[in-house]
């Protein structure tokens, strides 16, 4: 059970409060309700490069990380197709010096044009370095596009090619920051070593006086059902063949997200799952193959993708992965097989929140979806899930018409 | 009004009390020494079982790593799936790594369920069996992964810059081909696992919320093998002669991946506190010389950092990035410089306060929670350095001068003494 109190400042700033005094230290997390999702399709690739830009310096603060580094602060962020995250973490002591920098940069970005400059070509190098210069690595911007026709969730966050990074623009920038970066679209979670009292007083000093801003409605085109059986094909400078599929599942707020969750724990993720078991092992169909979820706040996707092992044809593997899955749909499984993963996501929660920068983001992150208290039910909702269930919604989810395969061959 | 160009008041973490809490101590009744530490709101914990089997006792190219992978693959009594089974069951997460001189079990665990996973720990330990088909199924998805990784510019590099650092003979310096895996036989990884595990050298480091009969719980299953102790073995280096390479892996490839990289003398060093604190001004954070000039200045690359091999026999210092294929020899050259700028002029007074306060920070949060704790202390103690080590760098850290790592700095960054490797 995490504790924890919320209050809202006068401009719609959401305040997240969580003591915890066995460390000396605070962990500080910003959240703006913006991602990948809420691009302009000719201009993807936004909200991720426009992450970079928060560092360019800010109105009053021409850098920020020098200043938090001198108070002992370390910080990140990341940018996913939903939201964007701001992260520091620091000795309690220096609390303050994060209210200020963060303020600062809510308040108003320097809007450089140098720091554009650099960033944009930065970020075509992270484009490269992990997406264009490894084998495999622009996959799921071909698996992003064959299964998500209409929904943003068809392009990548890092955007769907470097030519719109390379063409973003000062007013490209401003007006990207207006609209979202305001406090009415944020949320702060200040967790660790700190009192309610002093985050509620450093809060009003220095978000107080910064201007709402205009309240985002997100309104996005939502996914039609998919009815038929999507396919394709490529050849590429690969040494192995390997095989992905998705299929289309419920959205992060549904019950069915947490049958989905445990579903794709029955089948991979342990050394036990099903998967591993059945077609790395027994029958050798694969030397590595994993299932897991997106875990997106919209209609996301489930994947299975693996590289075959060499002399076996796709054909072949496809048959022996449906046999596999063909299982899940015609027979419940077992409770003990239930409660194994079960028990495996109670011990990955406990020891996910071991950690205040943790605790600080799931609270941010679930206030996001809705409330923060929600990250408490979390267990529950896993427990509640039966057997049956999962039955019913592998049914749903494993239909050929639902699904999306693409077969990545290596050429020659 | 709010003066927003001020920057509020802070506590130089250079003054912050940094304590290291202490660990207990218990030994078994074989000898097996026990490291703890019983601390902790939740109801978690973990163990990590620490061999002298590490790749310097290999005879072998792959025989230590593959006898630590194969741990949990089969004993007399299960096989692969139900010894995974049994953990998952309990939610537990079994692990197992190996070094360049030690190998590990790793075990995170409810508390309460760790009475009924020791006893299977104990199996791995005294009754594997290394099945042949599990072998098998292992060489032949090693060698797809290695098949794969050889597409990976990044990847070669860093197997390459070892070798030309330690001497391809050398543990520290040796990679794997297909020919390795296929000489590799169940008998010799049988051998290896009785010399050091069933008989080997053993530690024990557990931390969080420990049952109280934590210690007699792990004589029970660990207190009555026939352990013993094994030296680990030290190996002439051979550094290479051609200190510049550019290696073409894949003529189409748009990055290249560079290592500039020398020899540094171990953690147990004098020079090593100051060293620390050196790298960390290089290109051991975001803020580092190497980081403002090259990505945030220039846009070169992603990312650039520079950074210690801490080995036991002999230590390297590397500096790693991926550039764009047209401004790698520019990003080189700007490395050079910025060691040469590190040569001739001393670090500001308000850069390194800077870099000081930053490294207390990293510390300070670093020691936050006990498996956190445990880990530092385990580093420690595999080096043989105790408690006052760790006191003295962070004295050295609070006390070092711009003139001593001046000094330093034409010690150890002339450009004749490192290595350069380009791979595209």
């Amino acid at each position: 059970m995490i504790e924890f109190e919320k209050f809202t400042l006068d401009n719609g700033l959401r305040v997240i409060v969580h003591r915890d005094d066995s460390t000396p230290m605070a962990a500080v997390n910003i959240l703006y309700d913006v991602g990948a999702r809420d691009e302009d399709p000719e201009k993807t690739g936004f909200a991720h490069l426009f992450e970079h830009l928060m560092y360019g310096g800010s109105i009053n603060i021409p850098n920020y990380d020098e200043p938090l580094q001198r108070a002992g602060g370390e910080n990140n962020a990341y940018t996913t197709n939903d939201i964007t995250d701001y992260h520091i973490q620091l000795p309690a002591e220096n609390l303050e010096t994060a209210f200020w920098l963060e303020s600062d940069r809510m308040l108003s970005l320097a809007f450089g044009e140098k720091s554009l400059a650099t960033q944009r070509k930065v970020v075509c190098e992270e484009f490269k370095e992990s997406y264009l210069n490894k084998p495999y690595g622009d996959v799921w911007f071909k698996m992003r596009e064959l299964a998500y026709k209409k929904h943003p969730y068809r392009w990548m966050t890092i955007g769907k090619n470097l030519s719109h990074i390379e063409s973003a623009t000062l007013d490209d920038v401003k007006n990207f920051f207006f609209k979202f970066y305001r406090p009415v679209n944020a949320i702060l979670c200040v967790a660790g070593n700190v009192t309610v009292e002093n985050v509620k007083a450093l809060a009003q000093k220095w978000f107080g006086d910064i201007p709402a801003g205009e309240k985002y409605m997100r309104n996005l085109p939502q996914e039609p059902d998919q009815n038929e059986e999507r396919k394709l094909e490529v050849k590429a400078k690969v040494p192995i063949d390997a095989l992905y599929k998705t299929w289309h599942i419920d959205e992060r707020l549904s019950r069915r997200y947490y049958i989905v969750d445990l579903l794709s724990d029955v089948l991979s993720g342990s050394a036990s799952s099903r998967l591993f078991q059945k077609l790395v092992k027994e029958k050798q169909i694969f030397s590595h193959l994993q299932c897991y979820h997106m875990g997106s706040i919209d209609k996301g996707l489930l994947s299975i993708q693996g590289k075959l092992i060499k002399g076996i044809s796709m054909e072949k593997a496809e048959k022996e992965l449906s046999i596999v899955l063909d299982k899940m749909v015609q027979n419940k499984i077992d409770e003990n097989e239930l409660q194994k993963v079960k028990n495996k996501t109670e011990s990955l929660i406990l020891f996910e929140d071991m950690s205040i920068q943790n605790r600080a983001n799931s609270l941010a992150y679930f206030e996001a979806l809705g409330d923060a208290a929600w990250m408490n039910f979390e267990l529950e909702k896993y427990h509640s899930v039966t057997t049956q269930d999962i039955l019913e919604e592998s049914q749903k989810i494993f239909r050929p018409e639902n699904s999306n395969t693409i077969y990545y061959l290596a050429e020659n | 009004m709010l003066d927003r160009k001020q920057t509020p008041k802070i506590v130089d973490a250079v003054d912050m009390q940094i304590k290291l809490p202490p660990y207990q101590k218990y030994t078994l009744d074989n000898g097996v020494e026990i490291f703890s530490i019983d601390a902790g709101e939740d109801d978690v914990m973990m163990i990590e079982w620490v061999f002298t089997a590490g790749v310097t006792q290999e005879e072998q190219k792959l025989v230590a790593g593959t006898t630590n992978f194969l741990l949990r693959n089969g004993t007399t009594k299960k096989n692969a799936f139900q010894i995974n089974e049994y953990f998952d069951y309990y939610g537990a997460y079994l692990n197992r790594s190996c070094y360049s001189d030690t190998a590990t079990i790793t075990l995170h665990t409810l508390s309460k369920h760790v009475d009924k996973l020791l006893p299977e720990v104990r199996t791995l330990i005294t009754d594997s069996v290394m099945p042949e088909d599990e072998l098998a199924i292992f060489k032949q998805n090693r060698k797809q992964r290695l098949k794969l990784n050889l597409k990976k510019s990044d990847f070669i590099a860093g197997r390459l810059i070892d070798s030309y650092l330690f001497g391809e003979s050398h543990p520290y310096g040796r990679f794997s081909s297909d020919e390795d895996f296929d000489a590799l036989e169940r008998d010799a990884l049988l051998r290896f696992y009785e010399k050091y595990y069933q008989q080997g050298k053993l530690r024990i480091f557990v931390a969080g919320k420990l049952p109280e009969n934590i210690n007699s719980l792990l004589n029970t299953y660990f207190g009555d093998l026939p352990f013993g102790d094994i030296k680990v073995k030290e190996f002439p280096i051979t550094p290479a002669v051609e200190k510049k390479s550019k290696i073409i892996n894949d003529p189409n490839g748009i990055q290249s991946s560079i290592k500039i990289a020398r020899l540094f003398p171990t953690k147990r060093h004098p020079d090593y506190a100051k060293a620390y604190l050196l790298n960390t001004i290089l290109g051991g954070y975001f803020g580092s010389r190497l980081m403002m000039n090259i990505r945030e200045d220039k846009g070169y690359t992603y990312g650039i950092y520079s950074m210690f091999a801490n080995l036991r026999q002999q230590s390297a210092w590397i500096i790693s990035t991926e550039a764009g294929k047209e401004v790698s020899d520019a990003t080189i050259a700007e490395t050079y410089k910025e060691m040469k700028r590190l040569r001739e002029e001393p670090v500001s007074t308000d850069e390194l306060n800077l870099v000081r306060n930053y490294i207390m920070g990293l510390f300070l949060g670093d020691l936050n929670g006990s498996f956190k704790i445990i880990m530092r202390w385990k580093d420690m103690i595999l080096h043989h350095l105790d408690e006052s080590y760790f006191y003295q760098l962070i004295q050295t850290i609070q006390t070092v001068s711009a003139e001593e790592l001046q000094e330093l700095a034409q010690k150890y960054l002339q450009p004749e003494d490192f290595y350069e490797l380009v791979v595209v």
